[in-house]
């Protein structure tokens, strides 16, 4: 840690307060671009839990994001709005339940079979919102209406007013990180970290690694079912595009960018991941040469990602010892 | 399902799957000796199916355009090794995967920087143009034979190189046991030049036959990248052989499938990986 505690956690504040008033001076289309920057790094930070903190480099993760939004868009009524507190839990749930489905699966394979076998699944779950009718084929389905939080006859706040949206979605991803702290530094979190430098060791410790495994696994896809839900709700319009293995490439490129093994680097990385397409995306028609040229650059001289960078840079501008 | 239709059916899945071989040993070939998880193996058989559209264009002849884009993609295939996978060889796969994943990017858009995105067809040989009537209205065309035949000599020739000359043994060797190879005296950093441009062409080569039957189209390469990672879960990474076999289930399962349940057909490929998963989870002929 570069930060004591109290400077992180100044930082932290400042961090949020200006996301908070960032609507009172963003034009509509910037809040909603920072609106999905909050939703990919719900996005990222789940899948860092399995990443950067228990060593599962999954492909598939998209699939969890696309089902919790398909099922949001599926289970709410065509010329109604839905409740909030029904269809929320009922599309992460669904996140989580899928990934409990695929995990118990694909936890039976290690390294690089994991990898593939990952995003073997995300290509079937692809296939079958694309080819079959379920939910609109590869031309998607519309969200009409966004959910209401009704209790009873009383909302407390409308989501289909932009800014409540927005502060929504941002006390979501506040909630999470909070969420993923407290699992962290949890016996399940310090565990996982076990697991992932070394696996037999917390075997024979009498670990039952597989259900740790599983646990994370299914945290996670819950987690990225939330980014999810939020996305169908934020943009109104779910395509199989969601699933697909492009999305899990990228946010896995968000996680390394921004540096694994940080709830805050998953942050800037989904942070920088879409300032940069957007820059590279009004220089030429062609930006994703660019965003590929910055990704080989990443893995080639930036190991640790971003949230590593004052660190190695203070280690190359000290003197004496040098800290890499 | 009569008899003749169900011999098409089979001889297509046969031919789908030889040429899912194709691509996918080259992609074990690459992980099983190098190490290494290349996910952009599926933009080679995309580079290999343009060659093909634009050396045929130019020649007139698809069998010029291979004997051309061989070793066009053998040179690209160890220039690439040269310059960028040979810092992999010590990374981890979480490393080697997202460098891959940026190639593809960069692959896509010089496709479409220089090809344009347009979808392109190619003639396929005049000799070979031909189909062989099994009876009044079914008939079978001699293209898709030939890629069958093709790909059967690739195999046995892949076989032989590996197994029988000395360049496959030093190669086998060095998936072994790398420092011990390097010295005996053996060049190790050439012999993984040869094999990841091996890869590289048995990828292209798949895209070239496959160029005339399947139209030549931007990101054609994802979708046989993921089907060859299904082909080497399914077969066991690094097995040739468990690479055939499950080419070859694949192919029935994709070709089938589509006849069967035509709604089900993307899905069904990975219920079968996922059957073979719970029943073997290191694949049909992995090493556990």
């Amino acid at each position: 840690m570069i930060f004591s505690d109290r400077t992180a956690l100044i930082l932290k504040l400042l961090g949020v307060s200006a996301l908070a008033g960032y609507p009172l001076v963003g034009s509509e289309f910037y809040i909603e671009l920072v609106a999905k920057v909050l939703i990919l790094a719900i996005f990222a930070m789940s899948l860092d839990l399995l990443v950067g903190f228990g060593g599962l480099v999954s492909l598939g993760h998209a699939a969890f994001f696309g089902i919790a939004a398909y099922t949001v868009a599926l289970i709410s009524p065509e010329y109604d709005p839905a409740n909030l507190w029904l269809v929320l839990p009922a599309s992460v749930l669904a996140a989580g339940l899928a990934a409990l489905a695929i995990g118990l699966l694909v936890l039976r394979t290690k390294g690089i079979y994991f990898i593939m076998v990952t995003l073997a699944f995300t290509q079937m779950a692809f296939y079958l919102f694309h080819d079959t009718a379920l939910g609109g084929g590869s031309d998607g389905i519309y969200l009409n209406f966004r959910p209401e939080p009704r209790v009873g006859e009383w909302m407390p706040f409308d989501l289909a007013e932009g800014h409540q949206l927005y502060y929504f979605i941002l006390a979501a991803l506040v909630a999470v990180y909070v969420l993923l702290g407290f699992v962290l530094r949890s016996p399940f979190g310090r565990v996982l970290v076990g697991i992932k430098s070394n696996e037999h060791r917390m075997r024979s410790m009498g670990y039952s690694t597989f259900h740790y495994k599983l646990g994370a696994f299914v945290l996670a896809g819950a987690l990225a079912g939330l980014a999810g839900f939020l996305y169908a709700v934020l943009f109104g319009f779910v395509t199989p595009e969601l699933l697909s293995w492009h999305e899990s490439g990228h946010v896995l490129m968000m996680v390394i960018l921004g540096g694994m093994g940080s709830p805050i680097g998953a942050m800037l990385g989904a942070g920088s991941m879409v300032a940069l397409e957007e820059g590279f995306s009004l220089l030429t028609k062609h930006w994703q040469l660019l965003m590929g040229l910055v990704i080989l650059a990443v893995v080639l001289f930036l190991p640790g990602g971003l949230i590593a960078l004052p660190a190695r840079l203070r280690g190359l501008f000290a003197r004496g010892d040098h800290h890499d | 399902m009569d008899i003749f239709s169900f011999l098409v059916q089979t001889l297509n899945a046969v031919q789908y799957g030889l040429l899912l071989f194709l691509v996918a040993s080259g992609l074990t070939l690459v992980f099983g000796i190098m190490g290494i998880i290349n996910l952009a193996h599926g933009s080679f058989y995309m580079a290999g199916a343009y060659l093909a559209f634009g050396l045929t264009s130019a020649t007139g002849n698809l069998l010029w355009a291979i004997v051309l884009g061989v070793p066009l993609a053998m040179a690209i295939g160890a220039a690439l090794e040269a310059l960028l996978f040979v810092h992999l060889y010590k990374r981890d796969h979480l490393e080697q995967v997202l460098l891959t994943y940026g190639l593809i990017l960069i692959f896509e858009e010089l496709r479409s920087i220089l090809v344009g995105d347009d979808v392109h067809g190619v003639p396929m040989p005049d000799f070979l143009a031909g189909s062989i009537p099994l009876d009044d209205t079914l008939s079978y065309p001699v293209y898709r034979l030939a890629i069958s035949v093709v790909c059967v000599g690739l195999a046995i020739g892949l076989y032989f190189l590996i197994q029988r000359t000395r360049l496959g043994m030093m190669i086998r060797a060095g998936s072994h046991d790398r420092d011990m190879v390097q010295s005996l005296g053996i060049n190790i950093k050439l012999i993984y030049r040869v094999v990841f441009a091996l890869g590289v062409v048995m990828a292209a080569l798949g895209g070239m036959l496959a160029a005339p039957i399947s139209s030549v189209a931007p990101n054609m390469g994802g979708q046989v990248l993921i089907l060859s990672f299904v082909v080497v879960v399914v077969g066991g990474i690094g097995s040739v052989w468990g690479a055939l076999i499950g080419a070859l289930l694949i192919g029935f399962a994709d070709t089938f499938g589509k006849v069967i349940l035509p709604d089900f057909a993307g899905v069904m490929v990975y219920l079968v990986m996922a059957a073979v998963l719970l029943w073997r989870p290191e694949g049909l002929l992995g090493k556990g």
